[in-house]
């Protein structure tokens, strides 16, 4: 280990990474949904609500069946029951993108999305785009042109990208624009954005 | 978010039986607005019932030439339906003037016409709103009221109807068609939304126990002569300060028929009868333009922050229609206005 490496891992052990953190907490909202679902269907049991369904949501090709309040978001169900968390709550009044997912190839914001009514549904987050290991277009697009920052609206952006092409009506960098308005950067990453874009459009 | 009760309708039936089984129940299908407004304690429904499945997202021809939309078609795919594009393009430009594509391809026909007013007074609980409680006093007058109205306001609300397809929809003269525990009805799309007066808690004149099932547009589609044209704060994904839908029909240079209808000014899509009636048989040049819409702002009224829409409103009732007249309607994606 070299003296450089050396501090680097010291330096990671004394302030560990926002990564590492984030992981670390996810037992938090974990824990915090089960109690609710556990108080939902507690609530039920005593009949003073019966309003907790069951649904099957499938989810990156793969089929979860949950018992919800029925108030749960996608977006929250994505992240706080299946641990999904690259879709992000920037908002929550769909307003930025951020929560962007596909749901039977379309793009739609996960916050205002009721997940009981998804049921049935093919959804696609951004955790379900690469495959078999290889990154998707847009996500390797993303990275060759630099078209984030901080990254938090990356995963929104890159799933309304994706709708895009799949909807073939832009076709200019002023009708990417356009059709892309509802995905806020507040790095104002957008030159690179539609650059990355217009490049994973000339490979799809 | 209160805790409420979910069920899914099976048919136009079974929907329009269970609402008016349950005392405030509504009906869900985009949620884009409904969603947002639970989430805010504004709409408190006990139940929502979700009309998502229920076989009304069909866009089908109708006798006499003219377009059945159903209530469940998404505004992305109108606003893209060939049909559409190619018969009724103000209608694809106001949709697509409107929201995100995501929100677009949540939120539904039958939807559009329900949404509730963005009035930053109605949205907060801590603030008297008339439309929100009843009684309670309007906070906008008086208060940050620069998205508000300037044409059809009343003493108890200045809030303004947010859509940009219902405008392009009152030009068209589309009839709105419902089905309710008295069977089905169709309300011509004038008499849809109703103005504040002492009753702004009432958007509509839609019974509560009764569903939107399709809206009809008749064949007059205006293709030749017509714009939508919307000015707002910023160049995309903003609801409009003013915004403005025309069609137009000419002759030899001289107006034969003209429509306009007036968005972000008003508690309902704004036409004015008269001031189309002056348009008639006129040339079609700006001061004829002009005319018309001093007419429509002859009782407008600002209220401090907003007062700059009437001078805005006035420019943009112009261009609009010079817009139209020359047949270069706006492009919703090249934002320069001709």
């Amino acid at each position: 280990m070299t003296a450089s490496e050396e501090a680097d891992a010291e330096s990671r052990f004394n302030h560990p990474t926002r990564r590492e953190v984030v992981a670390g907490g996810i037992t938090v909202p974990i824990a915090m949904s089960l109690t609710s679902e556990s108080m939902a269907q507690s609530r039920a049991g005593n009949g003073v609500s019966s309003s907790a369904v069951s649904v099957n949501l499938t989810v990156n090709g793969t089929r979860h069946v949950l018992t919800l309040d029925p108030r749960s978001t996608l977006l929250d169900v994505l992240r706080e029951r299946l641990d999904l968390t690259g879709s992000k709550k920037g908002c929550d009044q769909g307003q930025c993108g951020a929560c962007t997912v596909l749901i039977d190839g379309r793009r739609v914001v996960s916050c205002l999305t009721l997940a009981v009514m998804t049921e049935g549904r093919s959804i696609t987050t951004i955790e379900g785009l690469a495959k078999d290991g290889k990154l998707h277009p847009l996500q390797q697009a993303f990275i060759d042109h630099d078209a984030f920052q901080c990254g938090y609206c990356t995963p929104g952006q890159i799933c309304s990208a994706a709708g895009l092409i799949a909807e073939g009506k832009a076709k200019t960098a002023e009708e990417i624009r356009e059709l892309m308005s509802g995905n806020i950067c507040r790095c104002g990453a957008y030159t690179n954005i539609v650059a990355a874009i217009q490049q994973a459009m000339g490979r799809s | 978010m209160i805790s409420f009760q979910y069920s899914r309708a099976v048919d136009v039936a079974d929907a329009v039986r269970q609402v008016a089984a349950s005392r405030g129940a509504k009906f869900v299908a985009g949620g884009t607005n409904l969603v947002d407004l639970m989430k805010m304690d504004v709409e408190k429904p006990p139940k929502l019932i979700d009309v998502t499945r229920l076989p009304l997202d069909k866009v089908e021809e109708v006798t006499g030439g003219g377009l059945r939309i159903g209530a469940l078609v998404r505004n992305s795919d109108l606003a893209y339906h060939p049909a559409v594009e190619r018969r009724y393009p103000m209608l694809s430009s106001a949709l697509l003037a409107g929201a995100s594509q995501q929100l677009r391809n949540m939120a539904t026909v039958g939807g559009n016409l329900m949404q509730r007013t963005r009035c930053a007074y109605f949205y907060d609980l801590a603030t008297p709103c008339n439309k929100r409680e009843p009684g309670s006093g309007c906070s906008a007058i008086g208060g940050l009221n620069r998205m508000n109205a300037i044409l059809g306001t009343s003493d108890a609300c200045i809030a303004v109807h947010p859509s940009d397809m219902c405008v392009a929809l009152a030009v068209l003269e589309a009839r709105v068609r419902v089905s309710g525990p008295r069977g089905e009805r169709e309300i011509p799309f004038a008499d849809f939304h109703r103005l504040p007066g002492d009753t702004p808690q009432r958007d509509t004149n839609l019974g509560a126990d009764e569903l939107i099932t399709a809206i009809d547009l008749p064949s007059r589609g205006f293709t030749a002569n017509y714009t939508y044209l919307k000015i707002r704060d910023r160049l995309s994904y903003a609801f409009a300060l003013v915004s403005v839908a025309v069609g137009l029909e000419l002759e030899g240079g001289k107006i034969r028929t003209a429509r306009f209808a007036l968005g972000g000014v008003a508690h309902k899509p704004w036409r004015d009868p008269e001031a189309e009636a002056a348009l008639r048989g006129k040339v079609a040049n700006e001061t004829a333009f002009a005319q018309a819409a001093d007419i429509v702002l002859r009782d407008a009224k600002g209220f401090g922050h907003n007062t700059f829409k009437i001078d805005l409103a006035r420019k943009v009732i112009v261009r609009a229609l010079s817009q139209a007249a020359r047949g270069t309607p706006q492009s919703q994606s090249s934002k320069k206005i001709a």
